[in-house]
């Protein structure tokens, strides 16, 4: 129960991250620590495979993606309710921010507020993580579900290709119609 | 034993924060960071039911739903990065030409 709350305190703390954030680069990493401790939460629900999916998937994949293009086109500095366009205020700090370095080569690290919620989040996840597994709490094995094998990787696995197949194959072309558009769509007009 | 109600509501409030992130913020990717978050909450919710009912039907469904969100993930992005250099803005309020 108190693993629990852990990992729900910093998935609802990290999800208002996400949207409360001025740039773009600090709602992805926040994006990342809702993906891990909602990974540690289907632990909790039994479903080893699942949380081992949503890490390889969502927090290795997708937020890889954002922050990708996030890097390739410059995220902006908007909050909910600036008006000007962001790429020009990003270029205007950009030639300000030029200037600024000319003068005081030095960097300096501000310590915000969403540094410091990230802090604490993190420290709070790895601690989660330390305190589930040590005690053995972070367990998927025990209660009635395991009795049943559930959640494992064989027991999905037969469902997956017994019951399940045709949705099985069916994703599988729905990842590659994706895989052809995104190439079309990033495709130079020739 | 943590009860499914929790759950169920940790994942009706991550999907509400989704929602408010999709209303309120104007950058695109922001917004489709918030859309990705609906999808895991409600991702936790089938999954939750899945225990709570012994049955394996929601945690194949999350598979699905992982697979459709991975998918839609890249080819969402390939378009945000046409209009986004096509128009300059990731301001999703500048990208109104069908706007009446």
């Amino acid at each position: 129960m108190f693993l629990f709350i852990v990992f729900a305190l910093i998935a609802i703390v990290a999800a208002a991250g996400v949207i409360l954030s001025r740039k773009p680069v600090y709602s992805a990493l926040f994006l990342l620590l809702n993906f891990a401790s909602l990974a540690a939460l289907y632990i909790m629900l039994q479903a080893q495979f699942l949380a081992a999916v949503q890490i390889i998937v969502y927090a290795g994949a997708i937020v890889v993606l954002f922050l990708f293009v996030v890097m390739l086109i410059g995220g902006g500095e908007l909050g909910a309710g600036d008006r000007e366009t962001s790429r020009q205020v990003d270029k205007e700090a950009g030639r300000q921010g030029n200037k600024a370095d000319a003068a005081s080569p030095r960097v300096r690290v501000q310590l915000g507020w969403p540094r410091v919620t990230a802090l604490v989040l993190a420290v709070l996840l790895l601690a989660g993580l330390g305190y589930g597994l040590v005690t053995g709490q972070l367990y998927a094995g025990q209660g009635t579900a395991a009795a049943f094998g559930q959640g494992s990787v064989e027991a999905i696995g037969a469902a997956l290709y017994t019951d399940y197949l045709l949705p099985f194959e069916m994703t599988s072309v729905l990842l590659l119609v994706g895989m052809v558009g995104a190439v079309v769509l990033a495709r130079r007009e020739a | 034993m943590v009860p499914t109600s929790y759950y169920l509501i940790l994942s009706a409030v991550l999907f509400t924060l989704g929602v408010l992130g999709v209303l309120i913020r104007r950058n695109v990717l922001i917004i489709f960071m918030s859309v990705e978050m609906m999808l895991n909450a409600v991702n936790l919710t089938f999954a939750a039911l899945s225990l709570h009912f012994l049955g394996l039907n929601g945690q194949i469904f999350v598979l699905m739903a992982m697979v459709v969100a991975a998918a839609e993930v890249a080819v969402g992005l390939a378009i945000v990065m046409a209009v986004v250099r096509n128009r300059d803005t990731t301001n999703i309020e500048d990208v109104n030409l069908l706007k009446g």
